[in-house]
């Protein structure tokens, strides 16, 4: 579909780096955070909706690792085969708002979007991902941790599509977790999370990776917690709030405030170590 | 151009390519099962089904859906969806039926893959759908197509738990709420609302914004309003306007309407509308209230109203008191939620202005809306649509004089549908409420004294807030006996959202700090805490705090019925063990009267068989979802004698039913029914009087033929011409119950009877997180008489999910949580196990003995969590909601003043 009321609905991607070339578009794929940002009937325009290109829905494996393309759903990440490294993201997934969210909403979305309760963001740091940004002049590769900015800001140009979120291979080893802490069931924004992927090779651990969402401007991997276990028997006591200092900047809000946060913080990382405690002695 | 397949049907659409999909359905091909409660994605009132995938049809802008399927509960065309609706229908599933079509939906994806789900599978798939009534577990048990529920009427239809007698309409998909009636074309009003708590306004050059606008037809401010722009539920405190003149008393306040076509109205920029903003100070709590600027000149200290109730020597008993419980405790506005939001259709009809609406006091409507534009009473008629919700915030005006003024300038139907965050600013809140009490007991664990003292912030309208002020001292005793009382209420006004009336009038804010205390003072006499409450209940010839004698009170059966839940939740809560977690158990009652307090407020009812023997049942209480058609009828066919399924109901249209008055104060049941009754008797009386037969004949009505038998013999009624009304026979009679004004400390007999209550609530609390899980409550309830126990259970299960919201998660916070992702309420997999008692008492006032209960219900849910909380943990909250930081601040507190 071509322009109608200043409305792309392009077929590829490069149709789609065209436009954005030659206008300043919104870009909409699943619509869950574009429709609920506005009280209108309609979507505002310009507007570049990717949802038509068949090329970025799905999984592609090859050498360099795993890239999942930008309109991936929720749902899409459920239902695939993926190595158990991808454990934190698919419970991730299940966590985003319920069914009806999880069907349209993308993966890429989430990241664009920039929140700082973003479910993917922490599961995705721990699996070192990498978004690829394309453009009519190229495409360029950054680590995700780098493509966010602060809250509701990415490094993104506005002439940029971010076409997929590539996993390199070096972080598909392992199991991942994820632990999500709201104020109800189901549909709820995360008052804090955490995500965890490890390699534990005869009961120790032998590469770690955490990471914490919702208590700062951007979810943050956790370095001194992540060396603390390497080398080490599994074993959450490892860990306490002092792993956590300089990696937290909480505020309050109306779902906590920033000392609940902070507390919470290391009991999570806690407990989900604990998981990895537990499936290894069940 | 969109290409969509509906039904079987191919569609080219015509709207534009962005358009939410859920409009297009609505609008383009009148779809109109397709709810919008909240236009984000956190209502589910939306869900559709896409090439068999359940979405929010809000979220999705057709061009992504081109070439798909979509399914909408409108078309009946599949045997998953017949057999759901069937289940919905025995189960009693469905109360306001607002979420019903979404929640089908949800489950129709479900069960096409998995025909036999578990519970915890039905749970997922609808946890995108919020239910705002029913408490969820009935829609649960649907989808499980668990044994039916629903029972067929045999001799007698009262005791039956009947289908609601309104349900088809709401199971498939054709119910019509306050946005679905009317013609297409009709004009589109908006509002221009104030963007500060507090401020004085001037207006521009409206003329020269409206002509650079294209498709307008009408900008109004207050000097178009015809009448007196003041308005007010209590009218001699009638103090809010319908569009602010000079000066915005709380955020959102409308000040100017927008009147045009659709498409015009609708793309307009509002926040470009010519008005100059001067902000002003402003306060949005009870504890700021009394120093802030004066919100109306004649009320000093910005105190509406105050409430008191004092009998005997309070003071000087609780200095004789062997033990003394104190304690504050402070509770948050909290927002009705429901899931419709205010909508409504107003057109003339030569001169007679039409407002079909949402809303729970058609009577009131009518006479307020008339006073605002000036006209007789009679020149306003309002319909009535099914109502998707109300709980309380529907019984004051919202749209009515707006569109009613839209109508009568422009001549044309105009329609006015708020969004939710409109929904969220203007509608009125549950008071917050910051108490302070002291409750003494004396050796033997009999309390002889309590001190209650309330600041209610009533935010910038009276609205209900009068009936806050005096419900509360009367009822924060609980169901106890209290010889020495003292109780005062204070409303205050801020510029914080009015509160008003919801689920309770304060009772709910009340009971949660005497039951707090009431915790207290077991642990201090050493009484099991079942049994501190039962030896303080009141029992039949007790003595309220306001004077009045009981009769037939059912606390100690409700306590009793309770008795072995309570052992075996200790137990289970003492032998829980976990690392992280703790159980606990609590419990609290509730009392309630029914009916206004001390005010006349009758209702009236009508039936009429027509000379083609037809039987018309004029009921003129609103059935917001409660079931209020469904159980008037019951009775009325029992005093009658004729079977539920042969009346046909005219509902409260203003011009064709007399009043019943609103439906709140759980009066409808008692008041209505009581109305209910005295006119099947009557009728009946009519009809036996044309026989020279006994009272114990039997009514037939066949073929519209009605007879009489009598042993063996058998007479026709002959039922001759019609009356003014188009009936043949006919009986109308009133009932208004009896009740005394209450003097200068609240002596007196504010209401003719009350219904009991009591609950335990067994929660599991997260030491480290603070957070909770409710994981069973029982509620024994003393209705009278059960007149429907699925609608009664009904009750108690929706009421039980507003105040587990109150307890655990609800806090609307102005100016901040004015959506459905900010402001949460219990979702599908918050509720906990439930199991309902029912115990009747049979109250002499009430008809064949009923009592109210829909307030009730939510009553004693909350300081039951709380208690739970406390129990499990140590942790004595002051606060509600039992946030997480909260809890945990609480834990951590209680360690540290632990011996
Ligand atoms: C009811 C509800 C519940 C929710 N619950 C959760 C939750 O639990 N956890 C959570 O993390 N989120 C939640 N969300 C938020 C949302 O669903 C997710 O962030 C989702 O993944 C967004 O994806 P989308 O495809 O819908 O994004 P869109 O709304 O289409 O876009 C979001 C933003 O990203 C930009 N964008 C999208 N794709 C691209 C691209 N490929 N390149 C460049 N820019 C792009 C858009 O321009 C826009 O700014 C919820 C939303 C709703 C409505
Ligand atoms: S209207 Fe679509 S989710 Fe509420
Ligand atoms: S029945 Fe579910 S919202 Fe009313």
């Amino acid at each position: 579909m071509g322009l109608q009321n200043g409305y792309f609905r392009p077929t590829s991607v490069d149709e789609a780096l065209d436009h954005l070339a030659a206008n300043d578009l919104t870009i909409a794929a699943g619509c869950t955070d574009l429709f609920p940002a506005t009280e209108q009937k309609t979507l505002g325009g310009p507007v570049l909706d990717i949802s038509g290109i068949t090329a970025l829905r799905g999984f592609r494996k090859n050498e360099t690792g795993i890239t999942i393309g930008a309109t991936t759903t929720w749902s899409d990440l459920i239902a695939a085969p993926l190595p158990s490294a991808f454990g934190g993201l698919k419970l991730a997934a299940r966590e985003v708002g319920a069914r009806q969210i999880q069907n349209r909403g993308t993966l890429a979305g989430n990241l664009c979007n920039a929140s700082p309760a973003a479910d993917g963001v922490p599961p995705l740091l721990t699996l070192d991902a990498q978004v690829v940004l394309a453009s009519k002049a190229g495409r360029r590769v950054m680590p995700l941790a780098d493509f966010l900015i602060g809250p509701r800001q990415t490094a993104r140009r506005a002439d940029e599509l971010l076409e997929g979120v590539h996993i390199p291979a070096s972080a598909l080893m392992g199991d991942g977790q994820f632990l999500k802490l709201g104020a109800r069931k189901y549909l709820v924004i995360s008052i804090a999370m955490v995500a965890a992927r490890l390699v534990i090779a005869d009961g120790v651990v032998a590469e770690a990776a955490l990471a914490i969402g919702a208590c700062g401007p951007v979810a943050a991997r956790l370095p001194k917690a992540e060396a603390a276990l390497v080398g080490q028997p599994m074993d959450p006591g490892l860990i306490n709030a002092s792993h956590l200092q300089g990696y937290l900047a909480p505020i309050d809000d109306m779902r906590a405030d920033a000392a609940y946060r902070t507390t919470v913080a290391t009991e999570l990382v806690q407990r989900i170590l604990g998981r990895f405690a537990e499936s290894r002695s069940a | 151009m969109t290409r969509v397949i509906v039904a079987g049907k191919h569609h080219r659409l015509a709207s534009p390519p962005g358009r939410r999909l859920s409009e297009v359905l609505r609008d383009e091909l009148d779809l109109k099962s397709v709810k919008v409660g909240c236009d984000a994605g956190d209502c589910g009132a939306c869900t559709v089904l896409v090439d068999g995938q359940q979405v929010c049809a809000c979220l999705i802008p057709i061009a992504q859906v081109d070439g798909a399927t979509i399914e909408t509960l409108d078309a009946d065309d599949d045997a998953v969806k017949q057999k759901l609706q069937d289940a919905f229908l025995d189960h009693g599933a469905a109360q306001c039926g607002i979420c019903t079509p979404g929640m089908m939906m949800a489950a129709v994806e479900l069960l096409r893959t998995n025909a036999v789900p578990s519970r915890g599978e039905v749970e997922t798939a609808l946890a995108g759908v919020l239910c705002r009534c029913t408490g969820y577990a009935k829609i649960v048990d649907a989808v499980m197509g668990l044994s039916p529920r629903a029972e067929q009427a045999g001799d007698h239809a009262v005791g039956v738990s009947l289908r609601r007698v309104d349900g088809q309409a709401k199971v498939d998909g054709t119910e019509q709420f306050g946005a679905d009636v009317g013609p297409a074309d009709a004009l589109l009003v908006r509002a221009v609302r104030a963007p500060y708590f507090h401020a004085a306004f001037t207006l521009g050059d409206i003329d020269a914004w409206a002509s650079a606008q294209s498709g307008i037809e009408a900008v109004l401010t207050a000097r178009d309003i015809p009448g007196q722009n003041r308005f007010g539920v209590i009218p001699p405190l009638a103090d809010q306007p319908a569009l602010a003149e000079r000066v915005a008393r709380y955020l959102g306040e409308p000040v100017a309407l927008v009147v045009g076509t659709k498409d015009a109205v609708e793309a307009i920029d509002l926040s470009e509308f010519p008005v100059e903003w001067n902000p002003l100070a402003h306060t949005t709590t009870e504890a700021e209230a009394r120093d802030g600027a004066l919100l109306h000149t004649d009320r000093p200290e910005n105190e509406l109203i105050c409430g008191r109730v004092v009998r005997g020597a309070p003071e000087e008993a609780l200095k004789q008191a062997t033990f003394v419980a104190e304690g504050e405790f402070q509770t948050a506005y909290v927002e009705h939620a429901y899931i419709e939001p205010e909508a409504g259709l107003a057109w003339m009809d030569q001169d007679t202005l039409v407002i079909h609406v949402c809303t729970q006091a058609p009577v009131m409507d009518r006479d307020d809306t008339a006073l605002v534009l000036g006209l007789a009473p009679d020149k306003v008629r309002i319909v009535p649509t099914a109502a998707g919700g109300g709980f309380g915030a529907k019984l004051d005006l919202s749209v009515q004089p707006l569109i009613g003024l839209a109508a009568i300038v422009t001549g044309k139907p105009c329609r006015m549908v708020f969004s939710r965050n409109e929904s969220m600013r203007a509608s009125t809140k549950r008071h917050p409420g910051t108490m302070r009490a002291a409750i003494g007991a004396d050796a033997d664990g009999h309390v002889v004294a309590m001190r209650f003292d309330g600041d209610f912030n009533t935010g910038a309208y009276a609205s209900w807030g009068p009936t806050v002020a005096t419900r509360v001292p009367v009822h924060a005793t609980g169901p106890y006996r209290t010889p020495n009382y003292h109780a005062e209420a204070h409303a205050l006004h801020t510029n914080g959202p009015t509160s008003g009336a919801f689920r309770g009038f304060g009772v709910p804010q009340a009971a949660i700090m005497q039951e707090t205390l009431y915790d207290d003072l077991a642990q201090l006499c050493g009484i099991d805490r079942l049994a501190f409450r039962r030896q303080n209940a009141f029992r039949d010839g007790d003595v309220t705090a306001t004077g009045q004698t009981l009769t037939s009170v059912g606390m100690i059966e409700c306590l009793d019925a309770l008795r072995p839940h309570w052992a075996d939740a200790l137990q289970r809560a003492d032998q829980h063990d976990a690392p992280h977690t703790r159980r606990g158990v609590g419990i609290a009652s509730c009392w309630y009267g029914c009916g206004n307090t001390s005010l006349a407020n009758p209702s009236t009812i009508r039936i009429g068989i027509t000379p083609d023997g037809r039987l018309v049942l004029h009921q003129g209480a609103t059935d917001i979802g409660q079931g209020a058609n469904t159980v008037i009828a019951q009775i009325a066919a029992d005093a009658l004698g004729l079977p539920v399924d042969r009346f046909q109901l005219i509902g409260p249209d203003t011009h064709l039913t007399p009043d019943c008055g609103k439906t709140s104060a759980s009066r409808q049941t008692f008041i209505t029914g009581r109305a209910a009754e005295a006119a099947g008797a009557a009728l009946r009386d009519t009809i036996l009087r044309q026989t020279n037969f006994s009272d114990a004949a039997e009514l037939r009505l066949d073929g519209g033929t009605l007879s009489v038998r009598d042993g063996s013999k058998v007479q026709k009624i002959d039922l001759g011409a019609p009356n003014k009304f188009g009936y043949a026979l006919m009986a109308e009679e009133t009932y208004d119950p009896p009740t005394s004004t209450l003097d200068e400390n609240g002596q007196g007999t504010p209401y003719a009877l009350y219904g009991y209550g009591a609950q335990i609530a067994e929660v599991e609390v997260d030491l480290t997180l603070g957070t909770t899980r409710v994981l069973r409550m029982v509620a024994a309830h003393d209705v009278g008489r059960a007149i429907n126990p699925l609608l009664a259970e009904g009750q108690i299960e929706g009421g039980i999910a507003q105040g587990l919201g109150l307890a655990l998660m609800e806090e609307f916070l102005p100016g901040r949580t004015e959506n459905l992702h900010d402001y949460l309420i219990p979702t599908v997999g918050d509720m906990p196990q439930i199991t309902s008692i029912l115990i009747e008492k049979p109250d002499p006032n009430g008809p064949m003995g009923a009592r109210g209960l829909g307030e009730h219900v939510l009553i004693p849910t909350a300081p039951a969590i709380l208690n739970g909380i406390r129990h499990a943990t140590g942790a004595r909250l002051t606060k509600a909601p039992a946030l997480p930081h909260r809890v945990l601040a609480a834990i951590q507190a209680a360690k540290e003043t632990a011996p």
